[in-house]
């Protein structure tokens, strides 16, 4: 047990200062302004007058150890060894010789990864691991953001949109990306119950917890075939699977009825408007692998429809706001239905409770 | 090659100009068994539209309950090499910034023991190294350990904390995140590293209200950076804007949810006291308008995905705070919290959820903290008012008497 002693743990991660190139160091809190030279490349410059170029490159997030060290070669040729990643995936490259952007950027358009994702763009896309490494995706996910960016590549690699369009993607309700503050947000669900598999219910599970962990109170303790379990009422279920999370013996995923929806509007920065929640726009779209192309077809219609139509700057959410949800359902084609109204908790509070309404 | 799988569905994601996700599996798979078999398995779930995952088991390295998601295949006679594919949360540097010679030495290390598949980054922030054997995990630890990289949180603990690149290269930033994430980090490393809460919690740092890091939609304290003074005004730049061609009526003054600037073709006049700090003037003429001198943050709580009773945004708990080393009037009020939460919180219910369950007015009480208008949209519309006491007969001449 002399090796457990010894055994160094909770040291957390290394500290940040080592990884930040020398001018950033000496100009750490003193950034004065920045510009965007062009479509994924930019300077910020100090009060010091020293400029740090930043070049970002589009990255599918799931990289194999060769393509990191092929980062490593690029930053080692043209950054002294510094890099970093975005909130949203991208790498990034970190400069301060003007002469080398040109060249690192022909050598990351070999390598395969557009440049772009700045200013008035769409930029990568925020995703969860899908069928690739998770037990409760409803869909896939790198599947679905390899099409959707391949169909918008344009829009990545210039900044000729009205606004930022942030599009994100959560294989479950679980959202591990937390995409429902987006202005486009592909989300994967299901549409049928748990199949209790009521054998192994007693073994696997705490069944208090089980009936705890659903959120309209569908599920209650029962004794199916002499074995103690749960039952759901299946009317109650919203499909959130919740009940799945604790309790292996309830599985969701279901090749017929799963798939995905889409919700639009929602934003996280406090410009102009305030963070908002992402909408329902599309209830379902069946999986459709490799290429989804319904998905697809989809967002570029919704991305189309807000391009053509916004204000300069107006986020998804503005503008649908500014011409209200009625002409939005009008002019998208999007049919209104009955999954489009709110049913769970503050339901009201979404309702339309005044007479301001185009026609 | 010869021996890879045949995967005519997840070639077709091959082609197009964004980078490929399956080329990726397929270079590890080049010279590692456990990618080989993901993407046979994950060809089989392209074809059958399911996925092929059981539910996670509990794994670990020694000494710590989380960080480690455990992963089993459903098909583990198909795909024996990924019977076992478990996943590591390796805490990253604040800011996500690395050398080369960090990365490579990561690299290493996943080639010796992992499939050689990461994400760069998780959700959370943390590096994710995608799939081993548990018989790995101890070895990875101690390697990583090392070169000084620890292992993040996952399960009812406290999340890996993340932010924004903040001072070392925006403008923008009106307090150091990277410092105060690292601190953060450091000191909560035992609530990181072994899951006591009734479920997850996580900090994320924003320099400003842009807030890059999603703050206020994904963490259940959601700092984010702003000012107290005016901003700052460059009168010269904003004319060179005007000069280039910016409709600064439309554009700018047009665009302001406070009504609070005017520009008469050459000075730009803002009304700072009824500014809400919004960063959308800052955000268009970053040459000529930059936030104010007196900065700090704004501190809210609360927010959070759909599971379980709805998705929440995070509401404010403190409108301003300098925010300054060694952060103790934070950490006060976030143990402050933990201790509320975790005595009657209940299980899998986060932060924000609780405080919906008994009210933001008890919670303030629990925590130690007066009530303030910025915490709230509006006040109540509702007259279901709790009062703690009443009057009996009498009691008011006892109290003139007292």
């Amino acid at each position: 047990m002399a090796d457990v002693q010894e055994r160094r743990t909770d040291f957390g991660p290394p500290h940040y200062e080592q990884f930040l190139p020398p001018i950033i160091k000496e100009n750490y809190g003193k950034w004065k302004y920045h510009e965007i030279l062009k479509p994924g490349v930019m300077v910020h410059v100090s009060e010091t007058g020293d400029k740090l170029f930043t070049i970002r490159a589009a990255s599918p997030r799931l990289v194999c150890i060769d393509k990191i060290r092929d980062y490593c070669d690029l930053a080692d040729k043209y950054c002294d060894g510094y890099l970093r990643f975005t909130s949203r995936h991208n790498v990034e490259f970190l400069l301060t010789k003007h002469e080398n952007i040109e060249p690192l950027v022909a050598d990351l358009k070999k390598l395969g990864h557009p440049i772009g994702g700045m200013g008035n763009s769409i930029t990568s896309i925020v995703h969860t691991q899908g069928w690739v490494h998770c037990h409760s995706a409803a869909t896939d996910a790198s599947g679905i953001v390899k099409s959707v960016m391949d169909d918008l590549s344009e829009y990545f690699e210039n900044m000729k949109l009205p606004g930022k369009l942030r599009i994100a993607l959560a294989c479950c309700l679980n959202m591990c990306g937390a995409v429902h503050c987006s202005d486009i947000a592909i989300l994967g669900i299901h549409r049928r119950p748990p199949r209790t598999d009521h054998t192994r219910v007693k073994a696997m599970c705490e069944i208090p917890s089980v009936s705890a962990s659903c959120p309209t109170a569908a599920i209650r303790p029962a004794t199916v075939d002499g074995r103690a379990s749960v039952e759901v009422i299946e009317e109650r279920c919203m499909y959130c699977a919740n009940c799945f999370t604790v309790c292996p013996a309830m599985p969701m995923a279901d090749p017929l009825n799963d798939g995905v929806s889409i919700w639009i509007g929602g934003k996280v920065s406090n410009a102009r408007s305030e963070p908002t929640f992402s909408k329902l726009a599309i209830p379902f779209i069946p999986n459709n692998p490799p290429r989804w192309p319904e998905v697809t077809q989809a967002v570029r219609g919704l991305v189309e429809l807000w391009a053509s139509n916004a204000n300069k700057y107006e986020r998804m959410g503005e503008w649908i706001n500014r011409i209200g949800w009625p002409k939005f359902f009008r002019m998208s084609g999007i049919e209104f239905q009955k999954e489009h109204i709110d049913d769970f908790k503050h339901a009201g509070l979404t309702y339309k409770r005044s007479t301001h309404l185009t026609f | 090659m010869a021996d890879l799988p045949k995967t005519p569905l997840l070639d077709e994601l091959e082609s197009g100009p964004f980078p490929s996700f399956v080329s990726e599996i397929k270079r590890a798979a080049e010279k590692n068994d456990m990618s080989k078999d993901l993407l046979g398995q994950l060809e089989q779930s392209y074809r059958e539209k399911i996925g092929h995952w059981k539910h996670g088991g509990i794994v670990g390295v020694m000494g710590y309950g989380g960080g480690v998601i455990g992963r089993y295949s459903d098909l583990p006679k198909e795909w024996p090499n990924i019977s076992h594919f478990h996943t590591m949360r390796i805490n990253h540097p604040s800011g996500w910034f690395y050398t080369s010679k960090s990365l490579r030495e990561i690299c290493n290390i996943w080639e010796k023991h992992g499939s050689g598949l990461t994400n760069m980054h998780g959700s959370t922030g943390d590096i994710i190294l995608l799939g081993t054997t548990t018989d790995h995990l101890e070895p990875v630890f101690e390697e990583l350990g090392k070169i000084d990289f620890d292992i993040g949180g996952s399960g009812s603990d406290l999340r890996t904390p993340s932010c924004c690149c903040g001072q070392a290269r925006c403008e923008w930033a009106c307090y150091d995140t990277m410092a105060l994430t690292y601190d953060l980090t450091m000191h909560y490393q035992d609530e990181l590293h072994r899951p006591a809460f009734p479920y997850k919690f996580k900090f994320k740092m924003s320099g400003c209200p842009n807030d890059c890091v999603a703050s206020i939609a994904r963490s259940d304290m959601s700092i984010i950076g702003t000012w107290r003074d005016s901003i700052q005004i460059d009168q010269d730049a904003v004319r060179e804007y005007a000069d280039k061609g910016m409709d600064i009526r439309s554009d700018v003054i047009g665009n302001c949810p406070a009504k609070c600037m005017d520009f008469d073709g050459k000075e730009l006049h803002i009304e700072n006291s009824y500014c809400v700090r919004c960063m959308h003037c800052i955000n268009v003429m970053p040459k000529a308008l930059r936030p104010g001198k007196d900065k700090g943050a704004t501190v809210l709580l609360g927010s959070k995905a759909p599971i379980v009773e709805g998705a929440m945004l995070s509401s404010v708990l403190i409108p301003f705070w300098k925010l300054e080393p060694p952060y103790s009037d934070l950490k006060e009020i976030v143990d402050n919290i933990w201790d509320v939460w975790c005595e009657d919180g209940k299980a899998r219910e986060r932060v924000g959820e609780f405080i919906q369950r008994v009210g933001l007015g008890n919670f303030l009480d629990a925590i130690g903290l007066e009530p303030v208008a910025e915490m709230v949209a509006h006040p109540r519309e509702n007259p279901y008012v709790f009062y703690e006491d009443y009057f009996e007969e009498g009691d008011e001449e006892e109290e003139e008497k007292g």
